[in-house]
């Protein structure tokens, strides 16, 4: 079968192989084999096929670690992205998930072969429950599917995708303001990209008045993307009652309710308040999806564990449902990873590991609700002009501060105190220690006529 | 009031997952399954590689590890050590900074994360692939937003390389189209070109500016050897020319759930390469923000110590000398039976794939009668093959071959 040079073998296919070759890259340096460059296309000699790329800007949130790393000063404060920190500033795997993972890597039997396309079905169950409910209906009437995904990005990407190939409608509308990766995500996926309105400067609240006319003004159908609880960037998040109105437009125009749950947990404290707006659009009957991540709520940010969840109307439904799903993720990565979604199965399958959880959980919540504390009562006492209730209002990871871009960075500047451009401050990133270095820069930009 | 998915019809199973359902919901008790390709041992189970659980141990057992994200483009460390084994550790490429790698969900993740930036910046949308290639090729690079057209590859007539009609069709194609290469151990048919021609196809490629787009998924796997599995990939970065290339860790570290991988554009120049990186990680950041951290850990535990690479080296080859074993087991007991028909293309193939060249009614036969499974193209895993289970194969090739047409 090997042969060295075609053109000397006394074989006629190999002969004819040899002058097709000739032939074929005729013009070239064809006759010095050995010696054949790659050539440029349409660019100059020797030219990159890619050399018309321009540099694409950092990500605007992500770039603000990086740009706090950069700083030299000794008494630096990272508000950007948001991941827990605790009093000391410090990560924090919890120790359930310690536990989980010890037990996961000591087990022999473990192996470490493809998930299915869907991913661990325990793990797809669980989540189930958690977000729904264990008594949930739709559950024990099997009309949910659940896939694992990669966190929560990947569970909205994998439900975009699947409904720009299916759902009737293809534009989302999406809170104005939102995390700065959803329009992207949704783009990439399909759909069009529209806004509702939903916070309200003046008051640094929401801006309910607005939310409805604008959902009430959207095509019969079009998906909606909710947040589920602690709204990101603002914290702003609907009561009850308005959630009850808002659930009761879209039922009555139809509107598909896509909700991202990022926060189960970490926001109040209590899984179940956490959930309750998803759980009150489930008990009415109708359809939803929901994108679930275990990033913040079990500290497994980089594992990439989430699922995403279609509640159907009915069992058959939900079935072809997943089988569409499949066709969605496999041409994306084949499989999901199997290590963050197997330590989540551990935890949430052990009625201890379960209890333990809620604990840790609950404690980095109330870390959070009291660092909000503190702040609102360091301005107050410093007699910081303004209102700054909303510090206390708003919930979960992140505070709105109201704070422009010109005053977001002086205080980069002059206090090296990193935050998004729109005034965003990861309430995670603070401790007791370093409120006060805070409060005296947000009353130094603000006292100042910047 | 009726579901708004009422319409979405029922998906066909997976065709090579679907093997795998089928096998277990088989009640006999004398069934093989020779779907899909992740490795068994001699005795049919899977395999975790002891280094792979020595480095596992390690990391979990470090108090100062945490969990944070890691970057959009994956973990450094892993990136540069990935750059290396596959280019390298001497190659001029990397020396002169114009390689990208960005860790990718192995590679299916690598393969779709390329696919997206080539259609997003790259002149050319149309991708060549073989015929025929691993079932999910063309649905990766459909979904990416590449056309999809094909070159010959197999010649049934030799159960080989149809040699001729792959430098036809690449030949014919638009100038600066993209062209799929598998690295080596071409899946599904085990067919790779011999170096020579590797280097005939190289230059044709080069001559019409056609992009090659490497998927390296058996590096070491293969022939046992890291560097002979690399060879092809490295004549084309020899050149000075562009390429990109997928890589994954499924199967040569035994890492197939953890989904880790890797995907290297190799630029003229490092400020494109840094160009194109901060593009890709546009590309990655919508669609998953981030990479996983587990398995990429794994990964650059073994290989930056060297004697933990050392003995990845020694699995490694233990793996694909079982591979090669059976084949030459299977070829053996084949010509002992006197099956007829000419099977030296079960040893002249390589990887964890035999094209066996049964139609698709033998294929159902030995299902039916044989409760041995594979994918109806008549593609076997060598790797779900043992000594005991080889005359069981035989018996059924040789009914096939004698009473199935």
């Amino acid at each position: 079968m090997k042969t060295n040079d075609f053109s000397s073998s006394t074989s006629p296919s190999d002969r004819r192989i040899g002058a097709l070759f000739r032939h074929l890259t005729a013009g070239t340096d064809a006759d010095r084999v050995s010696s054949v460059f790659a050539s440029p296309t349409s660019g100059g000699a020797g030219g990159s096929v890619f050399a018309h790329l321009v540099q694409a800007p950092e990500d605007a949130i992500l770039g603000v670690t990086i740009a706090y790393n950069k700083d030299p000063s000794p008494i630096k404060l990272n508000l950007g992205v948001g991941a827990y920190r605790t009093e000391e500033g410090k990560p924090l795997v919890l120790n359930v998930v310690r536990k989980a993972e010890q037990q996961l890597i000591n087990d022999r039997s473990r192996i470490k072969e493809y998930l299915p396309i869907v991913g661990l079905v325990e793990f797809n169950k669980l989540s189930a429950k958690l977000i729904l409910g264990a008594d949930s209906p739709a559950i024990r009437e099997n009309r949910v599917t659940t896939v694992e995904c990669l966190s929560g990005t990947g569970s909205l990407r994998v439900g975009g995708e699947f409904l720009a190939r299916h759902y009737h409608q293809k534009t989302i509308y999406i809170p104005q303001p939102t995390w700065g990766n959803h329009p992207k995500i949704f783009t990439l996926a399909g759909l069009s990209v529209k806004t509702y309105r939903y916070y309200d400067p003046s008051t640094r609240g929401l801006n309910f008045q607005g939310l409805l006319e604008d959902l009430g003004a959207a095509p019969q159908g079009s998906i909606v993307l909710l947040h589920a609880c602690a709204h990101n960037p603002t914290g702003v998040d609907p009561t009850l009652e308005q959630w009850e109105q808002i659930r009761k437009l879209m039922r009555s125009k139809g509107l598909m309710p896509f909700f991202d749950s990022a926060y189960q947990g970490f926001a109040s404290g209590s899984l179940d308040t956490d959930a309750k707006p998803i759980r009150m659009f489930v008990a009415d009957g109708g359809e939803l999806l929901v994108a679930q991540s275990y990033a913040k709520n079990m500290g497994l940010y980089g594992e990439r564990v989430g699922a995403l969840s279609i509640v159907c109307k009915a069992a058959d439904v939900a079935g072809r449902v997943e089988s569409q799903l499949k066709l969605v993720i496999r041409p994306m990565y084949s499989n999901p990873p199997i290590h963050g979604a197997s330590i989540v199965a551990v935890i949430l399958r052990d009625r201890n590991l379960f209890n333990e959880w809620t604990l840790e959980l609950k404690a980095m919540a109330d870390r959070i609700i009291s660092m909000r504390k503190q702040l609102f009562e360091a301005l107050r006492a410093r007699g910081t002009p303004g209102d700054w209730t909303h510090i206390i209002k708003q919930i979960g990871m992140f505070t709105f501060t109201g704070l422009n871009p010109a005053q977001v960075s002086y205080m980069t500047k002059e206090y090296h105190i990193y935050m998004t451009s729109d005034g965003r401050i990861s309430m995670a990133g603070l401790s007791s220690k370093t409120v006060p270095h805070l409060a005296d820069a947000i009353h130094a930009v603000v006292t100042k006529a910047l | 009031m009726d579901s708004v998915f009422s319409n979405v019809v029922r998906a066909p199973e997976d065709p090579i997952l679907g093997v795998t359902v089928a096998y277990n919901n088989d009640p006999s008790p004398a069934k093989l399954n020779l779907g899909v390709g992740a490795y068994r041992t001699e005795e049919g189970k899977p395999l975790v590689l002891d280094v792979v659980r020595r480095a596992e141990q390690q990391l979990v057992n470090d108090p100062s590890r945490v969990k944070e994200y890691i970057p959009i483009a994956g973990l450094a460390d892993f990136n540069k050590l990935s750059a290396k084994l596959i280019l390298g550790a001497d190659s001029p490429a990397i020396q002169e900074s114009r390689v990208a790698t960005i860790q990718c969900l192995s590679g299916t993740g690598s393969l779709r994360v390329g696919a997206e930036f080539l259609k997003k910046h790259y002149h050319q949308s149309v991708i060549f692939i073989p015929k025929p290639t691993w079932g999910n090729h063309p649905k990766v690079f459909n979904l990416a937003g590449l056309s999809v057209e094909y070159y010959r590859y197999y010649d049934p007539a030799t159960r080989g390389l149809g040699f001729h009609g792959l430098l036809e069709d690449l030949g014919a194609a638009p100038s600066g189209a993209i062209v799929l290469l598998h690295a080596c151990a071409h899946n599904p048919t085990g067919v790779d070109p011999t170096s020579e021609q590797w280097e005939q196809i190289r230059q044709l490629i080069r001559s019409k500016s056609l992009l090659p787009f490497f998927d390296s998924a058996y590096q070491g796997f293969a022939s046992g050897s890291l560097d002979t599995d690399a060879h092809s990939v490295r004549t084309f970065v020899a050149d000075g020319g562009e390429c990109l290339i997928a890589q994954s860790y499924a199967k040569n570290m035994g890492l197939y759930g953890e989904r880790v991988g890797a995907l290297s554009i190799v630029c003229k120049s490092s400020d494109v390469a840094s160009k194109v990186e901060s593009q890709v990680k546009l590309v990655v950041r919508p669609m998953y923000s981030s990479p996983p951290i587990h398995g990429a850990s794994i990964v650059a535990t073994i290989l930056k110590s060297s004697d933990m690479y050392n003995d990845w080296t020694i699995e490694l080859k233990g793996m694909a000398d079982r591979i090669i074993s059976m084949r030459q087991q299977l070829f053996e007991a084949l010509q002992a039976k006197g099956t007829p028909g000419d099977w030296s293309h079960i040893i002249k193939q390589i990887g964890m794939f035999t094209f066996t060249g049964l139609n698709k009614e033998q294929v159902a036969f030995m299902t039916k009668e044989f409760h041995i499974y594979m994918t109806s193209d008549g593609r076997i895993s060598m790797a779900g093959l043992s000594s005991k289970t080889v005359p069981h194969l035989v018996e059924a090739i040789h009914a096939a071959v004698t009473r199935v047409a």
